[in-house]
């Protein structure tokens, strides 16, 4: 589950200096298994909202309900383990350009402590969903944007998490691999996994019909 | 957690600069510990040696004393015999004058024509200081001289232990300095893999996974460098042994031994230089990370 109450967002550029409100009174609640588009216009405040929902960012004002756990009074190790049970598919992929494709997909079950075994059976299986079987050993530089985009959706499903958060995940993706990659979502969905994704792509949310989260200028304007 | 660079963090610290760093603070540690040995056995050695000693001086010995009755030497050894205190006076021989000398005129003193005094050594067991007792000399044969190895005593044990507290400061400076070294080389790893730190913390590494990958490398470039310095320091340990045989009367020769010329203790304090900087290296390193990794949320 999910649930915000009245949560208020401020980014203070420097220190000292009072940061503008990013997010107005936000509320909603997502149950365990749900499935939520989360839209409205570019700097409305998607990413600020979904930065609060995986523990990038600590509200100004208001109560945030994640998994279970009330964020706000938890530990830094106890949010390393709940960041642990949700995957996030980065606006901008954020994957470690060191680290073959693999290896970036791997690190999930690695920070899990999984074993190799399982991790080389996982994480070959989740590439192979997302058509990137044959480029394991590829560092993201010598992957295309939508490939890069693919890495970071298997590393953010392949531990299985109890919450996905993806930001734009079908970006760089043509007709084709959006609904290839919405069959793998909805496919983790239907197995208990609540999900949220923020998009403009406005077809795609059209053909996948469920509720929707719309804010602007860091407004809630719906809810259903 | 795996050997393997699972977190992408292996190549997140210098593995040149810092190690070489701390090799030239090793090398002066190694300077400073042997420096704290060595003082504590030479006051050793020289207190032993210069508590109870009187060495008289007897200049002229062969020319006729006061009384004129018999040499000054004869005059003096008379003289000894019959003072409170004062036990087995013994004329040493020329070997063992030259032994003496050696450090300071070189091996055959007494060979080089000059006018030497006789010495006679002896042990003070009087309860006072012998001070009185030059003067009583004095009368039997003037100018000669009474060094008390009491005052020397005291003044060899405030010379040594002084240095023995300049050289504990040099090993305190010398491990902060280093401290602060690691600190900057952790610093600068932080900084080049930002990235990939915030990704790793975000993906929910905990900060002392994170702290654990720089600590690990940490503490083995420190221990390397620290042992590549102290062995460079030993030569350098041999020849300083060598020079300061003569004056701690271990007896060895100056110039031979090479590396056997160094004391015991020294062999056994020295290992822990490497064992040392590792522990300022891990629990530097430890502090840094944790502390940067505070500034994500
Ligand atoms: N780290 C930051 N510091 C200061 N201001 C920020 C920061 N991140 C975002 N903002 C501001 O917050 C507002 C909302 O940004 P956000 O990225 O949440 O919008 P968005 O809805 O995700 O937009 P897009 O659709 O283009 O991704 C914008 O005005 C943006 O400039
Ligand atoms: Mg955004």
């Amino acid at each position: 589950m999910v649930r915000f109450e009245d949560v208020w967002l401020k980014y203070s550029t420097r220190p000292g200096t009072p940061g503008h409100d990013v997010l107005r009174g936000i509320s909603f609640e997502i149950p365990d298994g749900g499935f939520r588009w989360l839209t409205g216009p570019s700097g409305a405040g998607k990413t600020s909202l979904l930065k609060l929902i995986y523990l990038a960012e600590h509200p100004a004002r208001g109560f945030i309900d994640i998994l279970g756990t009330r964020a706000a009074h938890i530990s830094r190790r106890e949010a390393a383990l709940l960041r642990r049970r949700i995957g996030v598919v980065y606006q901008d992929f954020r994957l470690l350009p060191q680290l073959s494709a693999y290896d970036n997909v791997a690190l999930p079950m690695r920070l899990a402590h999984r074993g190799e075994t399982q991790i080389n059976a996982d994480v070959t299986e989740i590439l192979r969903w997302v058509g990137l079987e044959d480029r394991l050993n590829a560092r993201p530089d010598e992957l295309s944007g939508g490939a890069q985009q693919r890495i970071a959706i298997a590393r953010a499903v392949v531990a299985r998490p109890k919450l996905l958060v993806a930001d734009e995940p079908t970006g760089n993706l043509d007709d084709e691999q959006a609904q290839r990659l919405m069959l793998l979502i909805t496919a983790l969905n239907r197995l208990g996994t609540t999900v949220i994704i923020a998009t403009h792509n406005m077809a795609l949310v059209e053909r996948y019909p469920a509720p929707r989260l719309r804010i602007e200028a860091g407004r809630m304007v719906q809810n259903g | 957690m795996a050997k393997r660079d699972d977190l992408g963090l292996r190549e997140a610290l210098s593995d040149r600069l810092l190690p070489m760093l701390v090799a030239a603070m090793s090398f002066l540690a190694a300077l400073g510990l042997a420096g704290t040995l060595a003082s504590a056995s030479l006051a050793h050695a020289w207190q032993n040696e210069a508590s109870a000693t009187l060495t008289i001086q007897v200049p002229q010995p062969d020319d006729p004393g006061a009384t004129g009755k018999t040499t000054r030497l004869a005059a003096v050894q008379a003289a000894l015999a019959q003072m409170p205190g004062v036990e087995n006076p013994r004329l040493m021989s020329q070997d063992e004058e030259n032994k003496l000398l050696a450090p300071w005129l070189g091996e055959d003193a007494t060979q080089l024509g000059l006018d030497l005094p006789s010495v006679i050594s002896a042990r003070w067991a009087g309860a006072s200081s012998p001070d009185a007792l030059g003067q009583s000399l004095g009368k039997v044969a003037p100018g000669t001289l009474v060094d008390a190895g009491a005052i020397w005593a005291a003044r060899v044990a405030a010379l040594t232990g002084s240095l023995q507290d300049c050289a504990a400061v040099v090993l305190l400076i010398v491990a902060a300095v280093a401290a602060a070294v690691v600190a900057v080389a952790a610093r600068a790893g932080l900084a080049q893999r930002r990235d990939t730190i915030t990704i790793v913390h975000g993906l929910g590494a905990l900060d002392g996974d994170i702290a654990a990958r720089f600590s690990s490398r940490a503490t083995v470039l420190v221990a390397a460098g620290a042992a590549g310095g102290t062995i460079a320091a030993l030569p350098v340990l041999a020849w300083l042994a060598a020079l300061a045989a003569p004056f701690a009367g271990t007896g060895i020769q100056p110039g031979g031994g090479g590396l056997f010329n160094l004391p015991l203790p020294l062999w056994g304090t020295l290992p822990i230089l490497p064992l040392a900087a590792a522990g300022i290296g891990w629990v530097t390193s430890q502090i840094t990370v944790r502390r940067w990794l505070r500034g994500l949320p």
